[in-house]
């Protein structure tokens, strides 16, 4: 007679319904998104779904998903806690699963009939005839049995302690195993004990300022965090019965009194299913959505899918992969420096997700200072400028322009073979910038185009960012027209506002640099000459050079030739901004001037002579803010030590 | 030479029955800065786009403080939202902000 042996308990309901509710979900969810992704987004998928970026885009999942490496760079702290929770989980699943696997494997080898007599016993073990229905010790006793065929449902593993009392003393490994599994609960305990802190003492975990979580949140929190207190009890509870745990089980198990626990042990395996059902039922309901949702984000982002200015499928993805860890919270100026609570990433994310009210959507998008802080800080790399152009993306308001006017204005200056040079609009309230890099060209005995000399014509860039887009499409049309036509070789400009227009949203033919990069090459090729004094200075990384376009090395190259820099608390991609960054329309002058305060504060903290920054905005914003320093830009400060 | 808005106008009635200051009025409520306008001209003054033509953002804003939302619309619509108008205004009014609260009130039907 072949007989089959399963493993049961009504407690594995709970947990099964949990996971099916979960996947289906969760399909569900994946599969509507996918199908909302755009044309041009459906076409990248198409074009590079299997290609070797799946390689790259593996190992960053791991890396991401896992490791948590990029949270470890930012907070080391944070990056243990998020790494116990979802390292930690993981192992216990995979090494639990490797634990059954083995220890099966081992009781079908042993092929004895005590054995399965011995389980039965046990009450959760049935017994069961191939084929047949349900048979007991006595008819098992009356025929030779020839095969014994161990099943393994996939939730052996989870509860194996309860069902796997002893195991087979040829399996030698066994303590290795419960040893390990309990230093892996340890681990995930490490990380619960951290969040712990971090609600109660956040700033031992190295965070200003927590985020403020929904209820919905909280409630799935709660059952998460007690999962892994119930396994443990109820591990060591059956531990104390059975004398099967690891170190750490059988430690607390012998605490215990077996008369005592022994009611309760089934109660306990029952709970843990429980609240295992309960986490996955509300997880594609809460920020836990995140845990799934990275993956997928990394994989579309690695085959080069990206935002587009609609919302579309794969801002979904991007939204969901959230995991409202508040990083974004911690640098925001906003939030630091104005004490406005409300508008970080985080909440702007979770308001479109949640799908609240537009108003209030609107509300957290416009009040942002594009000073891209939190989309370089987010451990998850979310695009989220690109998700608040999406929410100002202005409709019907943005039809069209008005700016038949510019054309008929167009120079008829022969630039052929010259640098074109761009001054940008701001920069006409800061003369001494374009004067200087009037200087430096002369002393570089090179020929040049000041395209915007009399009248400028705006790059598009504050028009973009304020969801004009096809007004802002009708200037870059305009512009690029004018430099494509005039036969320039390189265009350099002195904005950085307008350098990150021309070099991502533009799509011109030749060179664009920023007047930093232009000097610096200068410098390097030696067709200018300088002296270097011995000012002591400190320099402000502008957001949309710094954060938005990644120059931090060239400044510093030109400046470290030509006087002394001094480095600062908060510089390169943790600069504050001045304040006034064009991507913002709601602040009041007084709360602008208070953040360029903050922003100088980080600048003068060391004694310096001069603050030195390459924006003419930035510059602006500090001689509004400060008679007690000079404020230079570094085109300025070359232009001053200049060698003829 | 530019036209800051500074011309002497011919003498004119305006009809204050007629006028109805309900956008106005609700563009203080979002622009609070916008009170503190005392006409000066520096906005005008700077305009990128008063370079190119006779746009004047000082006449704008004016003429929708009185009311007249005739042709303000289009004429919006050549600012080119570089913000140094908003950058120069001594007073500290939001003047981006200014122009975007308008265009949205021009748009919406009168109540
Ligand atoms: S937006 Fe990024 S940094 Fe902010 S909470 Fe979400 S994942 Fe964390
Ligand atoms: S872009 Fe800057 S101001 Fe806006 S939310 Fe991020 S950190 Fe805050
Ligand atoms: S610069 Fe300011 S105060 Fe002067 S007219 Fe313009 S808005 Fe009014
Ligand atoms: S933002 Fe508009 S009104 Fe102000 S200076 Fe620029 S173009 Fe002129």
């Amino acid at each position: 007679m072949k007989i089959q042996v399963i493993p049961y308990n009504i407690f594995v309901i709970p947990f099964l319904v949990g996971v099916a509710l979960l996947l289906v979900i969760c399909l569900y969810k994946y599969i509507r998104w996918i199908g909302k992704f755009n044309k041009q987004q459906r076409d990248t998928i198409k074009k590079n779904w299997f290609s070797w970026k799946i390689f790259s885009a593996v190992w960053e999942m791991f890396r991401e998903g896992l490791l948590h490496v990029k949270i470890f760079k930012k907070n080391f702290l944070l990056g243990v806690m998020h790494q116990a929770y979802a390292l930690g989980w993981f192992l216990l699943i995979v090494v639990g699963f490797a634990e059954s696997t083995l220890t099966m494997k081992y009781l079908q080898q042993e092929n004895s009939v005590e054995r399965v007599y011995q389980l039965e016993n046990q009450g959760d073990w049935y017994v069961k005839e191939k084929g047949e229905g349900v048979i007991d010790e006595l008819t098992l006793g009356n025929e030779e049995v020839s095969k014994i065929n161990y099943k393994r449902p996939f939730y052996v593993s989870i509860f194996y302690r309860y069902f796997v009392h002893d195991v087979p003393s040829s399996f030698r490994n066994a303590h290795l195993f419960s040893n390990v599994m309990d230093g892996l609960l340890l681990y995930v305990f490490l990380g619960l004990t951290m969040a712990i802190i971090k609600i109660m003492y956040s700033r031992i975990l190295g965070m200003r300022r927590t985020t403020r979580h929904t209820i919905v949140d909280r409630f799935s929190k709660f059952a998460l965090w007690s999962i892994f207190p119930l396994r443990l009890l109820a591990e060591s509870v059956t531990a104390c019965l059975y004398g099967n745990g690891g170190f750490f089980t059988q430690t607390i198990g012998n605490l215990f009194d077996p008369m005592i626990v022994r009611g309760m042990e089934h109660s306990l395996w029952m709970f843990y299913s429980v609240m295992l059902s309960v986490f996955f039922v509300t997880l594609p309901f809460t920020r836990y959505m995140h845990i799934f949702t990275e993956l997928f984000l990394i994989y579309f982002r690695k085959i080069g899918v990206k935002e587009s200015n609609e919302k579309s499928g794969y801002t979904m993805f991007e939204l969901n992969a959230c995991s409202r860890c508040g990083v974004c919270i911690q640098g925001c100026p906003l939030d630091k420096e104005l004490g406005n609570h409300k508008v970080q990433s985080v909440y702007l994310v979770r308001s479109i997700r949640n799908q609240e009210r537009p108003g209030k959507i609107k509300m957290i998008a416009d009040d942002c200072l594009m000073c891209d802080r939190c989309s370089v800080d987010c451990p998850v790399g979310i695009d989220l400028n690109a998700i608040r152009r999406i929410v100002r993306n202005k409709g019907t308001l943005d039809t069209k322009g008005n700016y038949s006017y510019v054309h008929e204005n167009k120079y008829s200056f022969n630039a052929i073979g010259r640098i074109a040079y761009f001054g940008g609009c701001m920069s006409h309230l800061t003369p001494g910038i374009t004067e200087s890099m009037e200087k430096i060209f002369e002393a570089a005995g090179q020929k040049y185009w000041y395209m915007d000399k009399q009248r400028s014509v705006c790059c598009g860039r504050p028009l973009q960012q304020q969801g004009f887009l096809n007004q802002a499409a009708e200037l870059r049309e305009k512009n690029s027209d004018m430099i494509e036509k005039s036969g320039a070789v390189m265009l350099v400009t002195s904005c950085p506002i307008c350098y990150r227009s021309f070099k991502t949203e533009y799509n011109l033919s030749i060179p664009v640099l920023h007047h930093t990069e232009y000097i610096d090459m200068l410098l390097k090729q030696d067709k200018i000459k300088v002296r270097k004094d011995d000012k002591k200075v400190s320099y402000h990384d502008p957001c949309e050079l710094g954060r938005g376009c990644g120059i931090y090395e060239e400044p510093r190259s030109v400046l470290k030739r030509v006087t002394n820099l001094q480095k600062t608390r908060y510089q390169k991609d943790k600069s504050v901004c001045c304040g006034f960054n064009l991507g913002n329309t709601v602040l009041t002058v007084e709360q602008q001037t208070k953040i360029c305060n903050a922003s100088l504060k980080n600048l003068t903290s060391k004694p310096v002579d001069t603050v030195v920054t390459a924006c003419p905005m930035c510059k602006k914003a500090f001689i509004r803010a400060t008679n007690e320093y000079p404020v230079r830009d570094i085109a300025e400060v070359v232009a001053e030590n200049l060698i003829n | 030479m530019p036209d800051f808005g500074f011309s002497i106008k011919t003498a004119r009635t305006e009809n204050l029955d007629k006028v109805s200051l309900e956008k106005y009025r609700e563009l203080l409520r979002k622009v609070p800065s916008f009170k503190r306008c005392f006409q000066c001209g520096c906005c005008s003054a700077t305009c990128s786009a008063q370079q190119y033509t006779n746009f004047n953002i000082r006449k704008v804003h004016t003429s929708f403080r009185r009311g007249e939302y005739n042709l303000l619309s289009e004429e919006l619509k050549k600012c080119m939202l570089c913000g140094k108008c908003t950058l120069l205004c001594p007073r500290g009014v939001n003047l981006r902000s200014l122009i975007m609260n308008m265009r949205q009130l021009l748009e919406e039907p009168v109540k």
